[in-house]
């Protein structure tokens, strides 16, 4: 069946089967391979994109139920000028990121946080990622790179 | 997973039609019925998707004052429109699985799905809330028929949950860490005509309702007068996270923490 669907502002259409899942339309369909599969299971997080504004774990999600939504992916976080966006930037300047593979959902999820909660709490955002996991456990730096997103000092957070 | 014909009707009457088909299945946010499918655990002729129907989605408050959500209705929308006149019921959906799972599950799915570790079961037989679908009105307790299995017909649709709004009522879940379901957790529900209180995550048939202790709070409506009480261990759940007189233990102290909270 053909499907179609708003991708980081552009209209796109593809094929897919009843079962072809959100994340194989991004990442085989549209080339877009920044979305991770880690577990496939729904449990790690990697996969997370916004459906209409909501993250979601793509992996679990078909890519048919999304007909005529609005999704955005880690390619769409950048600025229009190509330069990284306010939550790629603070992972990039707080070292938010080790191996890097859980960073795309970890900074779709951190994205979907701070437009629910502008001004999170340290626990706001430990509780909010806990359905993202970083196998390299780099936890720390990842929640002072979502805080320093949100314009919060960061500086007298320790390096635990 | 095995293939199927996907179909998404955007109005009840359209998605009892295709459920009609041949080995059609509902699907809800997806959010256990996926990994399912993955696993070739379960391998529908056709899928109908219910996240199309705007009728079967929102909260809002009936003419009796019980608090109703449709069937389609995301925990995430639970967690936020419930909070103001059911605070225990919206806590109960903002703690299960993650905010992506919150995003996509919903309580209409989670309902017809049974887990015996699942939240919804126990809010819905604690209150003796009525489970809405498309053909009738089912109470909370001929619902529940034991592990994974409820009292819906083949094709039958979860179209809304009617609370009745308890005076006093907490949710208390000890959590698995890694899956979030509840390794036991206990909804109690206070009314005029007396306390309920029902335990999700310990018993092999499901959720049930732990009458010892309804009896006592109805009695005594505090956590000290379940001091004398004792949770028998036959037929509840013995896995590597607990035994089942690990669980029977866990019944008590949660049962106590929610009376505690309310």
């Amino acid at each position: 069946m053909k499907v179609s669907m708003t991708v980081n502002g552009k209209a796109v259409s593809g094929e897919a089967e009843g079962r072809t899942l959100l994340s194989s339309f991004l990442r085989d369909g549209l080339g877009l391979t920044g979305t991770h599969v880690g577990c496939d299971t729904s449990q790690c997080g990697a996969c997370v994109v916004h459906i209409d504004g909501k993250a979601v774990k793509s992996c679990t999600v078909f890519a048919a139920d999304a007909e005529g939504a609005k999704v955005t992916t880690i390619e769409g976080m950048a600025n229009p000028d190509g330069t990284l966006g306010k939550v790629q930037q603070a992972f990039q300047d707080h070292h938010g990121l080790q191996c890097g593979f859980c960073t795309p959902g970890m900074v779709m999820s951190a994205a979907a946080l701070l437009a629910e909660t502008p001004k999170p709490t340290e626990a706001d955002v430990r509780h909010y990622l806990e359905g993202n996991i970083c196998r390299c456990t780099g936890y720390h730096n990842i929640v002072k790179a979502v805080l320093a997103a949100s314009g919060q000092d960061v500086s007298k957070i320790a390096a635990e | 997973m095995y293939n199927f014909d996907f179909v998404k009707p955007t109005s009840l009457a359209e998605a009892v039609k295709a459920m009609a088909k041949e080995d059609a299945q509902a699907l809800g946010g997806g959010q256990t019925l996926i990994p399912t499918l993955k696993q070739r655990l379960a391998s529908p002729a056709v899928l109908v998707s219910l996240s199309g129907i705007a009728e079967m989605k929102g909260v809002c408050v009936g003419d009796d004052g019980a608090l109703c959500i449709g069937g389609g209705t995301t925990h995430a929308t639970v967690a936020k429109e419930a909070a103001g006149k059911f605070p225990a019921l919206a806590a109960l959906a903002a703690g299960i699985g993650d905010p992506a799972v919150r995003n996509r599950g919903t309580i209409g799915g989670s309902l017809a799905n049974n887990d015996p570790s699942a939240c919804y079961p126990s809010a819905v037989l604690a209150t003796g809330a009525t489970i809405i679908t498309n053909t009738r009105k089912i109470a909370a307790d001929d619902f529940f028929e034991g592990l994974f299995t409820t009292a819906l017909e083949p094709g039958e649709i979860i179209t809304e949950v009617r609370f009745p709004v308890p005076e006093r009522g907490a949710y208390a879940k000890f959590q698995q860490p890694a899956s979030r379901f509840a390794l036991t957790g206990a909804f109690v529900a206070k009314y005029g005509s007396g306390v309920r209180v029902a335990i999700t995550g310990a018993s092999e048939n499901g959720v049930f309702r732990w009458t010892a202790a309804e009896k006592a709070l109805s009695a005594n409506f505090s956590a000290g007068a379940l001091d004398g009480l004792s949770v028998a261990s036959d037929s509840l759940i013995g896995d590597l996270h607990g035994t089942p007189a690990y669980r029977a233990n866990l019944v008590k102290v949660m049962t106590r923490r929610a009376v505690a909270a309310s």
